[in-house]
């Protein structure tokens, strides 16, 4: 197999989360010659310079640029997916879903269940999303990841690190069905150690990159460190705020469970239900405004079949229910934070 | 309007397909009024010329994809009536295993690639098709469907942009029946033509055909499909047309005027087709022969799908995700 890692981080040591989508798409373009991409700049690299190099490795049948026109990139790629394509379009930001979301949620979602599965569609939409407090504002910065998860027929992943976001873009474009990936734009600079004690602690050793191919099955939610008093749920970039959350919290003699759920749909409830047998106690963080987020599905089902389980009540840490905000101060108020999940967790402990 | 005429294509195979859809148009019109057909149902009476004169000149595995007023075009492919008449009576055997209903028939066995029922939202699909093709180097054409209401909508210009762009072996069809819904499509344009006249902005010809005529529609689709197949690009084609009915077989289409109505109703296609193929030559005894074989047989395949068992409810569950089911948690 020719070389799949051309993308990783100059120091050689490091992977940022960036590259780790670079390195997946290449990994997956080697792999499949049905493998194709179209999107807006992504020759040149992309705005957010996830898509560097691919055209001069793979050529212009596999790369194409395409005019700022959403309806048709997302209506392409599930025309060439009937084709015999497995297409990966590029969304520039998430919030952009709006001005194709019936491509998505009526034709996309739908299609293979009401032609009575003569279709298949194999194809993967992805791109920057999420806050972070980076001054994007209302139109730039949102978290929609819920948006998808209120449609049946979409899958849906949202990585929280370098190694993770690889093998998770290799399963979605080897995945037969739709799938949204969110690249968690606050995230694209992160840069995760791929060759340390700690990343083989943290992942295993067969998930270290450089060596092999990187795939993590779709529907398995990943315990990022165990702990026994209360079970912190986490997507994209929330599963480092619990992280950190989680290390605060330590200092104090309290032990937290930090779960990553990795995809929302296939969704993992199960890990969450067992973490929660053990635990008692459940704290889900979202980044999407919690008048209506994927944390509430978590949080119903915990109550519905984990109710005997459960010493305290179920808590949701989400973003602020308005549009968000550009100016620093104004973000952090509405901004999901490690302190904002250690409190919620102080509190719930007193139960 | 041009003469329908019989040369060219082979004429009376043309005449028995359009025959055929029309009289189970008709059938499904009746089993609608009847309470047989659950949801709404689009029917093409008085379009049948340009599904039949289009897939006439398609290789079998091209793609065609169009509307929710899509079971001529389905039919017109070679997909089997009886499962497309079971999927809109709800029984075993349906195409779309009861899950697509009217709007949705879809037969890809036949290169039909389905029938979508947002307004404009097929075409990127279909783009997406013929950009396979261009990728795959299959030789394949798309044929996308749509009516006139379809160009106001956005993804009707960036699916036509895109298509000229890339260069796709793709062919745009607009059967135009003046209305859009309820409205004239005249009234909600500023341009004299709903396709032809956004041709230019695209780099395109703008070309019109007679819709009601199905070998001038054989033949404008087929230069223009040979094109596209040759590298030459997309085409946008314009046919005029004028439903027999309603736009939904719930409508009356009491909103248009009765003059208007009569002055199309001599100039619907099977009228013309049968009147051309006598003018060449046929013998009318021959025609009566093919127009009593199809009724019998339309009759008798409502009367089998109407005997045929409904549902299994569980069915309900499948088709989701690719390995057939739907379960999205642990």
């Amino acid at each position: 197999m020719a070389d799949v890692r051309p993308t990783r981080a100059s120091t050689g040591a490091e992977l940022t989360f960036r590259n780790a989508v670079l390195a997946a798409l290449a990994q997956e373009m080697e792999l499949d010659d049905r493998v194709v991409l179209l999107g807006e700049d992504i020759t040149s690299g992309g705005v957010f310079k996830t898509t560097t190099g691919l055209l001069d490795r793979f050529g212009p049948d596999r790369v194409w640029d395409t005019p700022i026109s959403e309806q048709a990139i997302v209506g392409a790629a599930m025309g060439a997916a009937m084709a015999g394509l497995r297409p990966v379009a590029e969304i520039m930001f998430s919030d952009f879903y709006a001005v194709c979301w019936d491509q998505v949620v009526n034709e996309i979602a739908k299609t293979r269940y009401m032609t009575g599965g003569q279709v298949t569609l194999p194809l993967v939409l992805r791109g920057a999303n999420g806050f972070g407090s980076l001054g994007f504002g209302s139109q730039h910065g949102q978290s929609v990841e819920n948006w998808a998860m209120c449609v049946p027929g979409l899958k849906i992943v949202s990585p929280a690190t370098p190694v993770e976001m690889v093998g998770l873009l290799a399963a979605a474009i080897r995945d037969e069905d739709p799938v949204l990936v969110f690249e968690h734009k606050a995230l694209y600079g992160l840069k995760q150690a791929v060759q340390t004690d700690e990343h083989k602690a943290l992942y295993g050793a067969e998930q270290e990159l450089p060596e092999g191919e990187q795939f993590i099955p779709l529907g398995e939610a990943r315990v990022v460190h165990e702990g026994s008093d209360i079970t912190l749920v986490g997507l994209s970039i929330t599963v480092g705020l619990c992280e950190r959350a989680a290390a605060v919290l330590a200092e104090d003699g309290i032990s937290a469970e930090v779960i990553d759920l990795r995809t929302l749909v296939p969704l993992d409830a199960q890990a969450v239900l067992g973490s929660v047998s053990k635990t008692g106690r459940l704290v889900v963080v979202e980044e999407n405004p919690g008048q209506l987020g994927w944390g509430a599905a978590i949080a119903a089902i915990a109550a519905e079949e984990a109710f005997s389980d459960l010493v305290a009540p179920v808590t949701r840490v989400s973003g602020g229910n308005v549009p968000w905000p550009v100016a620093r101060e104004l973000e952090a108020e509405v901004d999901v934070s490690p302190e904002r999940v250690v409190s919620a967790v102080q509190r719930l402990m007193k139960h | 309007m041009t003469q329908a005429t019989a040369s060219g294509v082979a004429a009376l195979p043309l005449y028995e397909r359009m025959l055929f859809i029309r009289r189970f148009l008709e059938k499904v019109d009746v089993l609608y009024r009847q309470g047989h057909v659950h949801g709404p149902a689009h029917l093409g009476l008085g379009q049948e010329a340009i599904a039949v004169g289009a897939a006439s000149v398609l290789h079998p595995d091209d793609y065609s994809i169009g509307t929710y007023r899509g079971h001529a075009h389905a039919l017109a492919r070679g997909a089997p009536a009886e499962a497309v008449l079971a999927e809109l009576l709800g029984r075993e055997g349906g195409i779309c295993a009861g899950k697509g209903g009217s709007m949705h028939i879809t037969s890809v066995e036949h290169g039909y690639y389905g029938s979508y029922a947002i307004v404009g939202a097929h075409l990127p699909i279909a783009v997406g098709l013929a950009w396979a093709s261009r990728i795959q180097k299959s030789g394949q054409v798309t044929i996308c469907f749509f009516g006139d209401g379809a160009v106001n909508i956005g993804a009707f210009h960036e699916a036509v942009n895109l298509a000229a762009l890339w260069s796709l072996p793709i062919v745009f069809v607009c059967e135009n029946n003046q209305y859009m819904e309820y409205s004239p499509i005249s009234s909600m344009i500023p341009v004299d033509r709903p396709a032809a006249s956004r041709a230019s902005a695209y780099g395109l010809e703008p070309l019109v055909v007679d819709g009601n005529d199905v070998s001038a529609v054989a033949e404008m689709v087929g230069t223009a499909v040979d094109t596209a197949r040759d590298g030459g690009g997309p085409a946008l084609i314009e046919a005029d047309t004028y439903r027999l009915k309603g736009h939904s077989a719930a409508d009356g289409g009491a909103y248009r005027p009765a003059e208007e109505v009569e002055r199309w109703r001599p100039l619907e296609p099977l009228l013309r087709q049968r009147a051309a193929l006598l003018e060449a030559g046929t013998d009318e005894q021959d025609l009566i022969r093919v127009e009593t074989r199809i009724a019998i047989s339309v009759s008798g395949m409502a009367d089998r799908v109407l005997a045929a068992p409904k549902l299994d409810p569980s069915t309900v569950w499948t088709d989701v995700w690719a390995d057939g089911g739907s379960a999205w948690r642990t």
